[in-house]
């Protein structure tokens, strides 16, 4: 009977895609929190402007863009302006690019996951896949995928509970966003304790404050991320290191 | 707006979002190899972004105005404090925040 130690030896085998997404849910834990508190915010700030409660959950779905969402309100509120939608958007957004960049190599090899990778690639989930690991047992990819995955389901949830519910809830959780901050103070830190060579990130936190003083909140995204690439560009040998560990 | 129109400006706003998420992939496809500068920039770029989005998060903190960011840069030193002490995503996160929280309605 040769099938029966076959079989065996693949129940007591531990499913690399179940466990790719034990390890990737407390990943997402963090995100799960700071996703459903912004969501709630988006879906609050956009019936609150006497738009239906069905719009959130499909742009949460089709946009899946944080910031991008909240600055849709506004546009939506306006006079209708397709070529001044199309800039505002690519404006917002032009930091993917740099996301895009770093994951050009960890998307590689996804095949049929990847174009939902490029889709679902947000701030929160572009440092989680920068710094999550998975577990030897766990299939990469679908970790990877998990990830981005409850990531968006968190920030549908998120919109959709504000969209129909906000106006009912009535706690005061005035500062519960800190967690999202909280999230990239934690990533920073990690990061920091990967590398030797502090430069890059200290350069990235420099030149934003900089330009935030010099060009205001709303506008100083992408001049910070001209000045940083033409710093990394200019000195490479400078921001060059080893990653341990 | 009329019904259509919204619906017509999220589609724009949608494909133009996922633009610039694709762009990097469709200039630096698979089958090429991709040249040595850009893949220094995607090892080095994301310590360098983490940075930018840290400072993102306080973007809106008035530091000439009471209580002129105090709280947000006690809360910052928290987390930083707390992870490299237990190094337990959770704890520094929820903790960070509840603190956080809790600075801003009884002490500032």
């Amino acid at each position: 009977m040769m099938p029966a130690p076959l079989n065996q030896s693949k129940m007591t085998k531990p499913n690399p895609k179940i466990e790719a997404f034990k390890a990737a849910f407390p990943y997402s834990l963090p995100v799960m929190v700071g996703y459903v508190v912004l969501g709630i915010a988006f879906g609050i700030i956009l019936t609150g402007k006497g738009f239906s409660w069905w719009l959130a959950p499909v742009m949460g779905l089709l946009i899946y863009a944080g910031s991008m969402q909240f600055v849709a309100v506004d546009l939506l509120s306006a006079v209708f302006n397709p070529f001044q939608i199309i800039i505002m958007t690519l404006t917002v957004n032009a930091r993917h690019l740099f996301y895009g960049i770093s994951m050009l190599d960890k998307f590689r090899s996804m095949g049929t996951k990847k174009p939902y990778m490029i889709f679902s690639l947000t701030d929160e989930t572009y440092s989680l896949l920068c710094s999550a690991v998975p577990p030897k047992q766990a299939d990469e990819n679908w970790f990877y995928f998990f990830i981005s995955l409850l990531d968006q389901i968190y920030w549908i949830t998120g919109c959709t509970i504000g969209a129909i519910g906000g106006s009912f809830l009535h706690y005061d959780t005035t500062g519960i966003d800190f967690a999202m901050t909280a999230l990239f103070i934690v990533i920073m830190v990690e990061q920091w304790e990967s590398t030797s060579n502090h430069l890059p990130v200290i350069t990235g936190i420099i030149v934003s404050i900089m330009n935030l003083i010099l060009f205001g909140p709303k506008n100083f995204i992408i001049p910070s991320m001209v000045v940083i690439f033409l710093a990394l560009v200019l000195f490479p040998k400078k921001f060059k290191s080893e990653i341990s560990s | 707006m009329t019904k259509s129109q919204i619906l017509f400006s999220i589609i724009i706003m949608a494909v133009c979002t996922l633009i610039t998420r694709l762009l990097p992939f469709l200039i630096f496809p698979e089958h090429r190899k991709t040249p040595p500068l850009v893949t220094y920039l995607g090892a080095v770029l994301p310590y360098a972004i983490i940075g930018m989005l840290v400072v993102y998060c306080f973007k809106q903190v008035s530091f000439i105005q009471y209580p002129f960011g105090i709280p947000e840069m006690i809360g910052f030193l928290f987390v930083i404090f707390v992870h490299r002490w237990k190094h337990h995503l959770l704890l520094s996160i929820g903790g960070g925040t509840l603190f956080y929280m809790i600075l801003i309605r009884f002490v500032f």
